[in-house]
């Protein structure tokens, strides 16, 4: 099996995996981050999307074995020093969750977002979220949070 | 207790709290059932069944057994013994017809996607990879796709029992002298689609037992009702059974379920006597997790020319699929008591027949019947208001209930206790812009625009609370309908509080703190609320059907008055005064006339955990529970506004804006009730524009995937306006219900903003979902071939309009589509 160096939320992790194993399972079930979460099987929900050398992908259409010397940054990792960060923040007082699951994904997402486009209008927000789906908030909330956090300055 | 305490006491209550929930949540420290790890955990993978219908002619799991990593290999041969039948907790009729329904299948398999056999292996890859090395051989039987023709005589037969499972009729007034002689009388058939609830959290079970005792983590919404029916069904005693549903990603309905797996990873992990995991992939659960909808609508109203309704009729066809789950057959029942809506008629009549098909069976999916009549009631409504060349608000106001005539009884048997529909609807007509929007469909209509401006109105109401046990009994609904809650008082002040009512994703621990800190006097930091797991809850009917607050709220402040008037005479010796001198005034028992000696539950809390001094006869505890049932159904209801922009040329639908205004009652957290509306709006828009479920004319479900079927992203939707009136439910708390109102209320508002727009050419219905090509289509077939302009159209309509005559409708207009 071949040999993948990766590193999660600023850990290197040395392992043996299987070629197909994709990227989320190695997360979930080799580094335990179990923060993000499986939504589909056909890369249309976003619900495992991770920053993977600073930029968004779907874990679930990653092989761990393209992940290989990768730095990779997963919801756990975006509180820093027991602060949320600003998007984190602005999902909760937005209140731009209800059951959570395509949360970790909608705010790396997001994060990857303003990256690119430090202040999107509603709807280049909304455009840059198109590969995440949420099921309980109608979106109405999430593209506020994002606006906010965009409005607070975060741009990354 | 003066006003001014009142006032501070009730601090809470309609605060718009930021959820505890949500640190967890935001932090990925959520504690899925898929995240779940045991020492020495196997994992289960299905394989399921190919064909929509076939007897099992062989099976042959030995090339699987010698796979890598594989433990076991069963096929339904290997439980049958003791897999029993999934249950079917509502029979509806007397005579219902509910045949067995095996969690694996054994001899006949009725729609694909349902498990044949299963693999336990060292870890998900080896289970999937062996399943390939199962060889089942089939004898195909013809599938059963559409309930219109399953029910003539000579049709395939999903069950040997025949494909009418019931047929219930419910008939209130006089009927036949509402239609005799009736001057308008429309006749429309309306389809509710086949829909996947699709919640972002696929389903996943854990089962473990040690010792005869078993534990199973479910991503359900019932883990107390779960627990009964898996005791029920695997013969394992109930008190040797906890069911956990740890963090649930969304519900909607399709985890109010007991299923096939979670019978079947119990029956597993007793066989092999180690842990299990089974979790599904999409592609399995769009297949396999009941669907919703699914019934043909054939309505009839009855009107005098003055729009006044005389009565309605409604005859329903509703798709059970292949068996009947937990609640199946009662879905479309709770419909029963809504098709009239908010208006006032004198007969009614309501029948649906419940029919088989090889498909997945439906179950409860968010609105739960509710949905299914508020689209029919407000669809007709639009068509009688054309009919009559009323304003659309004209003809409802003439026929619904005036805010004067609350508590009201209906046609359908309900009392509306509460409710102003007259307040709702010009508060909504204010926000949208009504007469503006007006003024501009006009303009666009006589200038021929190519895009056309609609306006779909829909003045809802709905039944939630679910519900009184008594009407339970009375429609022969298998559980009671109370709910449970517990205080538990902590000798440092703090507070636990146990809720039956099972929670994914409403936002409950922070909403029941907010009530709970009002009530008790204790901060809204120091409470924290419990919920989801048989142990620690021993007691619920769990999250359904808008319940969790109208029936579990009413038990939260009944347990806490309990605990209030248990502190009391502890409280009286503390302060060394008789009870009969004490008040309880803002959260704390006080001596009257001086409210400054007093002791708040913090402090009695501690003084009985040491229980050094206490009144003799006291037990030492100020802890309680509460059990409520409620006395009757709450009644949300609201008017919501859609403003469509056609395009008649691509057919292409865009929500230009959208008003809703709820009228719940009262609003513990309007943060939380706004979540809740814009939710829902999204998924009755989903129905009214995208998503279906769609099988091939073999039974193969198409849209298997979320590629296929189209869960709405943030692009696909609008920017909602929402707002709320605030009529109280006729309870202490005041409160109706919010978890599905948007999506009763939405479907029918779009598509009346659609046919609105398009009623100019002669169109009166599009079938749901409305895409693009069906809206295309209804408009080329409206020119007839010819390329009449909007205008034209318009003018032509007038003048037919004046000669009385209606146009045709051109509902059904794509059933080849709809069927493919």
């Amino acid at each position: 099996m071949p040999e993948v160096t990766v590193t999660v939320d600023g850990i290197k992790y040395v392992d043996n995996v299987e070629p197909r194993l994709l990227l989320v399972h190695y997360l979930r079930e080799v580094v335990g981050k179990t923060g993000t979460p499986v939504g589909c099987d056909t890369s249309n929900c976003g619900a495992c999307t991770v920053l993977l050398d600073g930029e968004s992908v779907k874990s679930c259409a990653v092989l761990t074995v393209q992940a290989d010397g990768a730095q990779i940054t997963t919801i756990e990792g975006m509180a820093e020093g027991g602060n949320l960060h600003p998007l984190q923040q602005a999902f909760h007082e937005q209140h731009a969750l209800q059951c959570g699951y395509c949360t970790p994904g909608m705010i790396m997402a997001s994060a990857d977002l303003l990256r690119e486009n430090p202040h999107p209008s509603d709807e280049e927000i909304r455009e840059g979220l198109e590969g995440n789906l949420c099921r309980c908030t109608g979106y109405e909330n999430i593209v506020r949070a994002v606006r906010r956090a965009a409005e607070a300055g975060v741009n990354q | 207790m003066t006003a001014q305490a009142e006032e501070t006491r009730k601090a809470e209550f309609g605060q718009a709290r930021l959820r505890k929930e949500d640190e967890r949540l935001i932090t990925g420290q959520t504690n899925w059932t898929d995240n779940i790890k045991l020492p020495g955990m196997l994992h289960v993978a299905f394989l399921r069944s190919p064909l929509a219908h076939a007897r099992i002619a062989s099976v042959d799991l030995s090339a699987a057994r010698e796979e890598p990593g594989v433990i076991a290999v069963y096929s339904g041969a290997d439980f049958a013994g003791e897999q029993g039948s999934l249950p079917c907790a509502w029979p509806v009729t007397p005579d219902i017809i509910i045949p067995d329904h095996p969690p694996m299948a054994t001899d006949e398999v009725r729609y694909v996607g349902e498990a044949v056999a299963c693999v336990v292996a060292r870890d998900r890859y080896a289970a999937a990879d062996a399943l390939n090395a199962i060889e089942i051989d089939y004898e195909p039987l013809p599938p059963v796709l559409d309930i219109r023709t399953a029910i003539e005589d000579g049709s395939p037969k999903v069950h040997e029992a025949g494909n009418l499972s019931y047929d219930f009729l419910l008939q209130q007034g006089d009927l036949d002298a509402a239609f005799t002689d009736a001057p308008i009388v429309l006749e429309r058939t309306y389809r509710q689609q086949r829909l996947i609830p699709a919640a972002m959290e696929p389903r996943a079970v854990v089962a473990s037992g040690v010792g005869g005792e078993f534990t199973l983590w479910s991503a359900t919404q019932i883990p107390h009702i779960l627990r009964l029916m898996l005791a029920m069904v695997t013969g394992i005693g109930e008190q040797n059974l906890r069911v956990i549903a740890p963090d649930v990603g969304g519900g909607f309905g399709s985890k109010l379920q007991v299923t096939a797996e979670e019978v079947l990873a119990l029956l597993i992990t007793r066989k092999l006597g180690r842990p299990v995991k089974w979790t599904e992939s999409r592609s399995e659960g769009n297949m396999t997790v009941h669907h919703g909808r699914d019934q043909w609508q054939y309505i009839k109203l009855a009107a005098d020319n003055d729009g006044r309704i005389r009565g309605l009729d409604v005859d329903l066809l509703a798709d059970m699929g292949a068996y009947l789950m937990l609640v199946t057959p009662g879905v479309p029942m709770l419909g029963a008591f809504m098709f009239p809506g908010i208006y006032k008629m004198d007969g009614y009549s309501f029948r649906c027949r419940g029919v088989f098909s090889t498909k997945m069976p439906t179950d409860a999916y968010r609105g739960a019947g509710r949905p299914e009549a508020t689209f029919a009631i407000e669809r007709i409504m639009d068509e009688l208001a054309d009919q009559l060349g009323l304003d659309p608000f004209e003809v409802r106001e003439r026929n619904w209930i005036k805010h004067e005539e609350f508590p009201y009884d209906t046609i359908a048997g309900l009392t509306y206790d509460s409710g102003n529909y007259e307040a709702a609807t010009a508060k909504a007509k204010e926000l949208f812009g009504y007469d503006e929007l007006r003024a501009e469909q006009e303009r666009r209509r006589a200038s021929g625009d190519p895009v056309q401006l609609g306006i779909g109105v829909s003045t809802f109401t709905e039944m939630c609370g679910l519900a009184p046990s008594r009407v339970l009994g009375s429609l022969a609904y298998g559980a009671g309908g109370w709910e449970s809650a517990s205080i538990r008082m902590l000798p440092t002040g703090k507070v636990e509080v146990v809720t039956g009512s099972s929670a994914h994703g409403q936002g409950h621990e922070t909403a029941w703190s907010q009530i709970v800190s009002d009530e008790l006097g204790v901060p809204f930091e120091d409470i924290r609320v419990l919920h989801g797991d048989t142990q620690v809850s021993p007691k619920g009917m769990d999250t359904y059907g808008s319940r969790s607050l109208a029936v579990g709220g009413m038990a939260l402040v009944s347990a806490c008055d309990k605990v209030i008037e248990k502190a009391k005479p502890i409280a009286a010796g503390m302060l060394e005064v008789s009870a009969d001198d004490l008040e309880w005034s803002s959260g704390r028992w006080a001596v009257k006339g001086d409210p400054d000696k007093g002791v708040n539950l913090g402090e009695v809390a501690l003084a009985t955990f040491a229980a050094h001094a206490l009144p003799d006869g006291v037990e030492p505890s100020i802890d309680a529970d509460a059990t409520y049932d409620p006395e009757n159904f709450s009644f949300p209801h609201g008017t919501h506004l859609c403003a469509t922009e056609v395009d008649t040329e691509t057919g292409f639908v865009k929500i230009r804006s959208y008003v809703a205004v709820d009228d719940i009652g009262k609003a513990v957290n309007p943060l939380i009730v706004e979540g809740q509306v814009h939710g829902g709006l999204a998924q009755g828009i989903a129905q009214a524009l995208y998503e279906e479920a769609i099988y091939d004319d073999d039974g193969n479900l198409v849209t298997s995937t979320l590629a296929d079927y189209l869960v709405p992203s943030a692009t696909d939707l609008p920017s909602y306006q929402t707002d709320r009136t605030e009529t109280p439910a006729e309870t202490r708390l005041g409160v109706k219900g919010v978890g599905e109102a948007g999506t009763i209320a939405s479907t029918p508002a779009v598509v009346n903003a659609i046919v609105d727009a398009l009623r100019p050419f002669g169109i009166n219905d599009i079938t749901m979902p409305c895409t693009p090509e069906r809206v295309w289509r209804a408009i080329q077939d409206s020119r007839g071939g010819e390329q009449a302009s909007a205008a034209e159209q318009h003018e032509a309509r007038q003048s037919d309009q004046t000669q009385g005559n209606s146009p045709q409708g051109v509902g059904d207009i794509d059933q080849s589509g709809a069927s493919a």
